[in-house]
């Protein structure tokens, strides 16, 4: 039987996700600034879905701002993620989990360069072997962690306490889902719908009840542009584009930001700072700003994880009035305790404080 | 002078960024540099393919190749399948060999970059760890940092955070002998003489300027690089690029 068109067309944004017996390894910046994040996504995992992920305490960075700000060579990164390979070897896993979207672009573009330019994939080996007496092998399959989330986007919305529905209306809450740009602007193929069609979190906010937005700068950098932000001197460069993305949203009226990168999470949740600090502009609905979630955090709103486990009043802007759309419950004096119960002073001057 | 266009093929990002230039010009209406910087990426991959010796070498002496924020959007967009981005990159690598970087006000920062990411990476095992995000540094991280770095380990450990301690998890102290192998791969694959280059030169540049480079972020040359900004980055200059 002839095969319909269409699905020959859309068959090149597909991306086979393995379905258990993960690697992981963690992105710098998503655990310094959203551990919670990191820590859900594995008893999500393991407890919710049943998987076996594997985390080996070894692993480095994978010096990817050093590569992006130029102070890395190439086959100081290639080796580096060599060893990440070696290290999932010994262990007996082919699936990689990677926690960050520079990560895995770094990883797409590693390699894609030893598929077309095989010496380079023997000179890694020999650099590896000579720096660490180690052997690798190239996964057999390549997921970031949001990939992941995709593909039990379903599992988790049978098991969903919660759905993004505004409680009040009775609508669907209007997202802004922003992607990252290595996620799949670099290598399309290695994305859910690759550049074009990226599907990998408008998927989970369709799942889970949640309508996304379409708005011009939909696909524009935050503005971290890693030496851009890294040197005090150049943040006007983060900031504008981070601007030129709020005030394209804007008029849309989102109810939250889910993110793909970790970094993107931190710049458009602290130029929101920023800006209100800076010029008195805010970006939410009555004067608000808009919280800005990880796939993480939205995934165990849904399944009703307390938000404070999850580490959501470590954003600068808070999600109270979000919770409270969706009906969510929560208590306010668990917010800043330490695992003992010990109340932690309040922090000073957060954004959408009732 | 040696032939700076061959020694740009040398990178292998360089063979696969640059084919042929139609100058169609959609990279740069694509770029998020090239709305705010006086940038145009076009112009640079054109100057570059016309192989002209001393037009690359006014390139890797200029402010413009530091403009680009490796978003690499130009990559998905370019009909040739050219990255004017890793065009970018070869050219800054390059810049950084040759000490040329040092000539540039942007290009002065990789000392900055060095002394923070770099030195995080062998410090830490981490390009960056909560403790090196330092408040003073990063006022727009805002008042919850501060919060975060004062109450750290109590925050993490709520978090299911091994903070600065050995084993799984978020924040772990990162086993020495995982940092040797990392310092090793950095001596075999020529890292570590890449950092000591722009050190090298860094301290050539802050001697003939009168500062002193010290050590970690406490110093003249260090405040300097990390903050100065003549405020002309988005202005055209007769002249330039």
């Amino acid at each position: 039987m002839k095969e319909p068109e269409n699905k020959r067309i859309w068959s090149e944004y597909q991306k086979e996700i393995a379905d258990d017996h993960f690697f992981y390894v963690r992105s710098c910046i998503r655990q310094s600034f959203f551990p919670g994040s990191e820590q859900f996504f594995l008893k999500m995992m393991r407890e919710i879905l049943g998987k076996d992920i594997y985390e080996n305490p070894s692993h480095t960075t994978c010096t990817g701002i050093g590569y992006h700000t130029d102070i890395v060579p190439f086959e100081t990164i290639m080796t580096v993620i060599a060893r990440h390979f070696a290290l999932m070897k010994e262990a007996g896993y082919r699936n990689i989990a990677i926690s960050c979207v520079t990560s895995f672009g770094i990883y797409t573009e590693i390699i894609e360069t030893w598929k077309h330019f095989p010496e380079t994939l023997e000179k890694t080996r020999e650099y590896l072997y000579k720096a660490t007496g180690r052997e690798f092998d190239v996964p057999e399959n390549m997921a970031h962690t949001s990939d992941i989330v995709y593909k039990f986007r379903n599992e988790i919305a049978a098991k969903a306490k919660y759905r993004l529905v505004n409680r009040f209306t009775g609508e669907p809450l209007k997202v802004v889902e922003h992607i990252g740009c290595h996620y799949s602007k670099m290598f399309p193929k290695y994305g859910v719908g690759g550049a074009e069609f990226p599907k990998v979190l408008s998927g989970m906010i369709e799942a889970w009840g949640g309508q996304v937005i379409d708005y011009p700068e939909r696909r524009h950098c935050c503005g971290f542009g890693f030496r851009q932000y890294i040197v005090q001197a150049n943040r006007g460069y983060s900031l504008s584009n981070s601007v030129k993305k709020f005030e394209s949203m804007k008029p849309y009226k989102p109810d939250f930001i889910i993110t793909n990168c970790p970094g993107c999470n931190m710049f458009m949740d602290r130029w929101q700072y920023a800006m209100r600090e800076m010029e008195g502009k805010t970006y939410g609905e009555n004067g608000l700003s808009i919280p800005v979630l990880t796939y993480e955090e939205v995934a165990g709103l849904v399944l009703g994880i307390n938000p404070w486990e999850l580490g959501l009043q470590y954003h600068m802007v808070q999600s109270e009035p979000l919770l409270d759309k969706i009906g969510i419950e929560y208590n306010p004096s668990d917010k800043y305790l330490t695992k003992d119960g010990i109340r932690i002073p309040a922090p000073e001057n957060l954004i959408n404080i009732k | 002078m040696e032939n700076l266009y061959n020694l740009l093929t040398e990178d292998i990002r360089f063979v696969e960024g640059l084919k042929a230039c139609l100058n169609c010009g959609v990279c740069t209406a694509i770029c998020p540099a090239a709305e705010f910087y006086n940038y145009d990426p076009r112009k640079i991959v054109n100057e570059v393919q016309k192989k002209d010796n001393e037009a690359i070498e006014a390139l890797l002496k200029s402010e413009t190749i530091w403009y680009c924020g490796e978003c690499m959007s130009c990559k998905t967009r370019c009909p040739r399948g050219n990255t004017p981005g890793l065009v970018i990159m070869a050219l800054r690598a390059l810049s950084q060999k040759l000490g040329y970087f040092t000539e540039s006000e942007k290009g002065r920062q990789q000392f900055a970059i060095k002394r923070t990411v770099g030195e995080n990476i062998f410090k830490y095992g981490y390009c960056v760890a909560t403790y090196a995000v330092k408040p003073e540094l990063h006022p727009e991280q805002g008042p919850v940092w501060e919060f975060i770095i004062d109450h750290s380990r109590e925050i993490y450990e709520r978090l299911g955070s091994k903070y600065d301690e050995l084993g799984e998890g978020p924040m772990r102290k990162i086993p020495e002998d995982a940092k040797e192998e990392l310092r090793k791969i950095f001596d075999v694959t020529g890292g570590t003489r890449f950092m000591n280059l722009i050190e090298e030169h860094s301290q050539r540049k802050a001697a003939e300027l009168g500062y002193h480079t010290g050590e970690g972020i406490n110093s003249e040359y260090f405040v300097k690089v990390y903050t100065e900004n003549s405020g002309k980055h988005n202005q055209k200059e007769p002249g330039t690029l």
